[in-house]
């Protein structure tokens, strides 16, 4: 357990770090962006909008920094985040709420398909070393080096305008209701399969490759050559022995690389115009919506936390030596 | 030094060079309008035109300085960072160690794109130097987890103790006695942090949170992107640039692998 | 008596909860060789690294030349240390000369590098060389070269041949010797071979479980072991003439801190009250002693 209570609190001052620096950025940043906003909206924003404008970007002048600070967890809590300009004039909480879901659905299926893909992969191409598994490493190296959003746009480049197989936007087509229905069910699977793909194949090398690494590393260890002057089956010592204690680094990664990964992810987003987090941030940059980016930031932040929270489980589960720990 | 180490080399030395001499072998002015609209690669422009005839070849070429100084720039400052944390918190242990191992743990989990995104949009004038520094600030904490581990594993070396023992002050021993030792872990975590501050630039230029006045491999793909050049079939607007970042990486990855290996001889190939 | 270099009183020091060392004096004088043996676990490194002030001690007082010194780089100037691995004991990416030019300008000496090789027997081309390219013999002269640069009083050796080969052990004692005849080095000979410890040493303290359990000169330590504990390590010490005693009881079995005698758990002539009172020091012979209850009833 006090493996689980320290991580805990990591995350929280974690949250606390993220939440602050947002706090802080417009009130240190040159330039009132947020003031030019609400000029150029004028009497379209009623006074509660604005006032909740004021207190998380820092208008409010004639109040102390730690005021404005009390205030703006005030405002958190209440789970107001100011409205959205880009959406005007949802407020931004709604907006996020909306997209959160696509978020998680395809970067969490495919982050997990990923790993689960590269680190089996990485077993095998460890296992045969010296094979011609090897001459993976450049072409994995390779396609890890591509920036996510370019192998997007090569995908629909590919897949959706040369040879229209798959749709090249959108979460669902055109003209359905979400509803749990047949028909929008196979839509959305539909629609996620160009991006998905294209997550998967940016994110799998570098699993491939740790991996790899870490299986080289352990099948050098005294355990392995025990086992195998035991006369185990190599099934056995590859996945009981090597693998089993080569994935712990591997799951730490993934919990430090979780941050990393979503960034590539909402990119994709991005030029799938999937109708997750990702393009909403992308609209609110090109309309200068601070609310809704630094909202997104928040929501984004929170959901790598919980996501390295399981992590954490999964190694407690894997690792005896921190169970005993507790 | 095998094979794959000399192709990343290569590479890198190649991209160097159009670094320098880009903007003067260019056969045209990359923000020039020409009369050939969006037309595929021909003998006059290599890699085609853009919707408003600008010559992608010379895009391409002078773009190369952008991405190569932001590399190194970035390269250099998150290095520095990552050793003055990561080192000094490996070294001294206890409390230090604890606060400092924190602060790059938060750095680490806290998703950098969304955070650099708000940061470059807030500020007035994007240019590139600014940009370096910014994306510097988050991209030391992974070296700085590692240099700590080597630093603390070196820590208790009788290496160590002796120079102690010999009466040297803290600060030599750690100069002089364990960074020595940590070149391979320093000079990976220098190409570690050049492939992720390109890939990151370029992302941001593609977005769009970064001036444009300046060319680079991403403010390419963001114009082609925002001119639909997917739609209209126009592939030789973005192919070329984004496999230059694939070929950068990669190169930049092959390196890593040759100081990987050099400081850990289990990688080595085994030879049958 | 003016010949006292070192003195330390009542050192302890604590790990967690792991004693690693318990009230231990030892004097060191100058022109003389104390050997402390003992097996791995027993606390000796921890000894050293005391002395050495690498570690600081939980409670108890370092004394030297009579007065608690201060500051460290002073301390330092007087008491040297070589280590027991000279594989691990010199940095890998430095050469020889930088590894003694150190010392040399730290401690502000006039030698030059050549002299310092000169005198632990290395000829001085090898200032250039790195570690790597020496033997093992021929690293631990350079680590005792480095620690004499400092022009020290007292000299801790760690088991400082204890990784060298057999046959090159010898020329490395017999140079500590000599140098402690002509430099009047006190040395702290650290040692689990309790046979080199009589031919090299004036005298001798066996250590075990964090306690010093025997003392005296090494003559009679050595020859006629009152403490149990000193006879199993004679017993088992190879000799081509005896066959092997084994110590039967595994270490951890014994780590455990008890309120009586530390080696109660492994001792062939255990009493009751072994288990539940430490045992004081009792004389068994001039200048030699032993902490143990065998000796309480003759004395009594």
């Amino acid at each position: 357990m006090t493996f689980l209570l320290r991580r805990g609190l990591f995350y929280l001052i974690t949250l606390w770090a993220a939440i602050t620096a947002n706090f802080l950025l417009p009130r240190l940043l040159p330039g009132d962006p947020v003031q030019a906003m609400i000029t150029k909206l004028g009497g379209r924003l009623n006074s509660d909008a604005m006032a909740s404008l004021y207190i998380l970007f820092g208008l409010d002048e004639k109040k102390s920094i730690w005021e404005q600070y009390v205030d703006y967890w005030g405002a958190l809590a209440r789970g107001d985040l100011g409205l959205s300009f880009t959406f005007f004039p949802t407020p931004v909480a709604d907006v996020l709420s909306q997209s959160l879901p696509w978020t998680l659905g395809l970067v969490g299926v495919t982050t997990v398909i990923a790993f689960l893909l590269g680190t089996l992969m990485g077993v095998y191409a460890g296992w045969k070393r010296g094979s011609w598994m090897d001459s993976l490493i450049p072409v994995t190296t390779f396609l890890s080096s591509i920036p996510y959003f370019w192998l997007g746009l090569i995908a629909i480049s590919v897949f959706a305008v040369t040879f229209p197989l798959l749709p090249a936007s959108g979460g669902y087509a055109a003209g359905l209701v979400p509803e749990w229905s047949g028909e929008f069910i196979g839509s959305v699977l539909e629609h996620a399969v160009l991006p998905g793909i294209t997550i998967v194949v940016s994110s799998v090398a570098g699993w491939i490759l740790g991996m790899r690494n870490m299986m080289v590393t352990v099948t050098a260890e005294d355990y392995v050559l025990v086992a195998r002057a035991k006369g185990l089956s190599q099934k056995r010592i590859m996945f009981a022995y090597a693998a089993r204690n080569a994935v712990l680094p591997s799951i730490s990664g993934f919990a430090l690389s979780l941050g990393f990964i979503v960034g590539g992810a909402l990119l994709v987003e991005m030029v799938f115009s999937y109708p997750g987090l990702g393009y909403v941030l992308f609209q609110g940059i090109g309309a200068k919506d601070y609310p809704l980016m630094q909202g997104v930031f928040l929501v984004i932040t929170l959901a790598v936390l919980v996501a390295n929270l399981l992590a954490d489980i999964g190694y407690l589960l894997l690792d005896p030596r921190t169970r005993r720990e507790g | 030094m095998n094979f794959k180490t000399r192709l990343g080399l290569g590479i890198l030395a190649f991209f160097t060079l159009i670094a320098v001499i880009g903007s003067w072998i260019a056969p045209y002015d990359p923000s020039a309008m020409g009369d050939d609209l969006l037309s595929p690669p021909s003998g006059a422009h290599w890699f085609g035109t853009t919707m408003t005839g600008q010559d992608i070849f010379s895009q391409v070429l002078v773009g190369t300085r952008g991405v190569m100084v932001v590399g190194l720039v970035c390269g250099v400052l998150a290095t520095f960072l990552s050793i003055l944390v990561g080192v000094t918190a490996g070294f001294l242990g206890g409390a230090a160690d604890e606060a400092l191992s924190m602060l790059s743990n938060v750095f680490l989990v806290i998703p950098a794109l969304p955070l650099i995104i708000i940061v470059a949009s807030m500020l007035p004038s994007a240019d590139t130097v600014l940009i370096a520094a910014v994306i510097s600030l988050t991209a030391w904490a992974w070296g700085a987890r590692v240099l700590r581990a080597q630093t603390m594993s070196l820590r208790r070396r009788d290496f160590v103790e002796a120079a102690r023992a010999s009466g040297e002050r803290t600060w030599r021993i750690i100069v002089f006695e364990v960074l020595p030792n940590l070149t391979a872990v320093i000079a990976s975590g220098f190409v570690g942090t050049v492939i992720f501050a390109v890939m990151l630039q370029i992302t941001l230029s593609f977005v769009g949170v970064v001036s444009l006045s300046t060319w680079n491999w991403g403010t390419i793909l963001f114009w082609a992107q925002s001119n639909q050049a997917l739609g209209q079939g126009a592939w030789w607007w973005f192919v070329p640039a984004g496999l230059c970042i694939a070929l950068l990486g990669t190169a930049l990855a092959l390196i890593n692998f040759g100081i990987d290996e050099y400081a850990n001889p289990r990688l080595r190939k085994v030879r049958a | 008596m003016t010949d006292v270099a070192l003195e330390a009183k009542g050192l302890v020091k604590t790990y967690k909860r792991v004693r690693a060392v318990q009230d231990v004096s030892i004097v060191l004088r100058r022109g003389r060789v104390t050997a402390l043996v003992g097996e791995s676990g027993s606390g000796k490194s921890t000894v050293a690294k005391l002395l050495a002030r690498l570690v600081d001690p939980t409670a108890g007082e370092i004394l030297l030349d009579g007065k608690k010194v201060r500051r460290v780089r002073e301390y330092r100037r007087k008491v040297q240390m070589v280590f027991q691995d000279p594989f691990a004991s010199l940095n890998p990416v430095h050469t020889i000369r930088y590894h003694l030019t150190r010392p040399l300008k730290i401690h502000k000496r006039p030698e030059t590098v050549e002299q310092l090789l000169e005198r632990v027997n290395l000829p001085a081309d090898f200032a250039s060389r790195y570690p790597h390219e020496l033997s093992g013999g021929q690293r631990q002269r350079v680590a005792i070269a480095r620690a004499l640069a400092a022009h020290p009083e007292v000299l801790l050796a760690d088991e400082p041949v204890s990784m060298l080969d057999v046959s090159i052990r010898l020329g490395v004692l017999n140079l500590l010797l000599d140098l402690k005849e002509r430099l009047k080095l006190a040395v702290l000979y650290i040692t689990h071979d309790i046979a080199s410890a009589r031919y090299f040493a004036d005298e001798t303290f066996v250590m075990y479980g964090g306690q010093i359990v025997e003392g005296g000169d090494s003559e009679s330590v050595t020859q006629k072991p009152a403490h149990p504990y000193t006879q199993l390590l004679i017993e088992s010490a190879p000799d081509p003439e005896r066959a092997v005693v084994a110590l039967d009881a595994p270490v951890e079995e014994v780590a455990a801190v008890s309120a009586g005698c530390q080696f109660a758990a492994r001792c062939p002539k255990v009493q009751a009250r072994c288990w539940t009172d430490a045992p004081p020091r009792s004389d068994v012979g001039e200048g030699h002693w032993a902490a143990c209850w065998l000796y309480v009833e003759a004395a009594a």
